[in-house]
């Protein structure tokens, strides 16, 4: 993470927020900073002005992996055939509420 | 897998690494950095009256509104930078002036009721600009958008507060603040641009989903909205020919000087020079708490390495 340039105040990290206990962190954006401490500290003022989370992670951009959007298809499609997964594939007497 | 021509004809957001056409990456940036910029511009003639504000409430919500426009500032170039650009180039393109800002920061913050005008009126005409930009196709864009629009609200209100203090005040600052809306209304509504049939970008932006509604539709909006709110502020706007059409229920307003509006563009406003001068100082100042930072998290990477 030492190859940021100085005129831009550092790398790019990806913040993520939680917004309350019992909820997941959430992608909220991005921020420039040379170091962890610093992207929190940005993040922070950036992204929860206003009390919008409880807890913050920042991760390197550049380490984040992505799928890509050209393989969707064929990378999610194993999911498409098995109807048998959902509840409603089921027939069973209404009555029963099951 | 959608292609980007059914992704728009659905109405389905675009994202970052989906296949677009150059001209619509383009369009993009020129108009995410644009509104950066205008954020971070946007700064300058409100900071001018921070050490001046009247009392600590009031500069505490100048302070924070100043705050909120960095903050606003940064969202944009974070959804600028998902299209492949880096914050330098667009840091550099601002200095340069390759890219621009919106022209309304060129105009000078003469006295106190200037801060209360510019909530009012230039948020007040930015939140009709932004709240369609909420749904643009960009899905960056849209989401940093729904932030910006959600924290302007309270720079109009404190704005129009801000104005209606003054306005029932003593006789001195009731003038003040009808000077500030006869210098801020014709430059407001120069906001929403040139008329829809001399705009350059519209009818691809509009194909596109970047652009929900024409110039002249969001114009017509704001004054609508805006007329009554300066009769309640008991202030008058600025236009002779303002008058409410009983059969299309709409206020019409008078013919608007476009050539000013071109003036200020080419960068012969009031400020121009002003604010592009104080921008690029206030980055070259900074240079050694960047190079600051770098150097300690250089040193931070080497002590963990020596470590391990």
């Amino acid at each position: 993470m030492v190859s940021a340039s100085s005129t831009t105040g550092g790398e790019l990290w990806e913040v993520f927020v939680r917004p309350r206990r019992g909820l997941a962190h959430v992608h909220v954006g991005s921020i420039h900073a040379s170091d962890a401490a610093m992207a929190l500290r940005n993040a922070r003022d950036v992204y929860t002005r206003r009390q919008e989370g409880v807890s913050l992670w920042v991760v390197p951009a550049a380490e984040v992996r992505a799928s890509s959007p050209d393989e969707q298809d064929s990378f999610f499609d194993p999911a498409a055939d098995k109807a048998y997964r959902h509840p409603t594939f089921y027939e069973v007497p209404d009555a029963l509420h099951l | 897998m959608s292609t980007f021509e059914e992704l728009i004809a659905a109405n389905e957001r675009v994202e970052p690494r989906d296949d677009m056409p150059d001209a619509y990456r383009a369009t993009l940036v020129r108009q995410i950095a644009q509104h950066a910029h205008s954020e971070i511009i946007g700064m300058q003639p409100e900071g001018n009256w921070l050490t001046r504000a009247p009392s600590l409430r009031r500069k505490a919500i100048l302070l924070a509104k100043v705050q909120d426009e960095a903050g606003h500032g940064l969202y944009l170039y974070a959804a600028a930078e998902t299209l492949g650009v880096s914050r330098e180039e667009l840091l550099d393109a601002l200095h340069a002036g390759r890219q621009k800002y919106s022209s309304i920061f060129n105009y000078p913050t003469l006295s106190w009721a200037d801060i209360g005008a510019i909530g009012w009126l230039v948020d007040g005409a930015a939140i009709v600009n932004q709240v369609p930009l909420c749904r643009c196709s960009y899905g960056p864009y849209a989401r940093a958008m729904v932030r910006v629009c959600k924290e302007e609200s309270f720079h109009q209100r404190q704005g129009f507060e801000l104005l209606h203090t003054l306005s029932h005040g003593t006789e001195a600052q009731h003038a003040m603040a009808q000077d500030a809306v006869d210098r801020w209304w014709w430059p407001s509504l120069m906001m929403f641009g040139p008329p829809d049939d001399a705009s350059t970008h519209s009818a691809q932006s509009m194909e596109w989903g970047i652009k929900r509604f024409s110039n002249d539709t969001l114009r017509q909006r704001f004054v609508d909205m805006t007329v009554p709110q300066a009769e309640a502020l008991g202030l008058t706007l600025p236009d002779p020919d303002l008058r409410w059409d009983e059969e299309a229920e709409t206020w019409r307003h008078g013919e608007i000087d476009f050539t000013e509006l071109f003036e200020v563009v080419k960068g012969n406003g009031p400020c121009n020079a002003q604010r592009l001068g104080h921008r690029v100082q206030a980055h070259e100042d900074g240079a050694w708490v960047r190079e600051a930072a770098a150097a300690y998290a250089r040193k931070q990477a080497e002590k963990g390495r020596a470590v391990a």
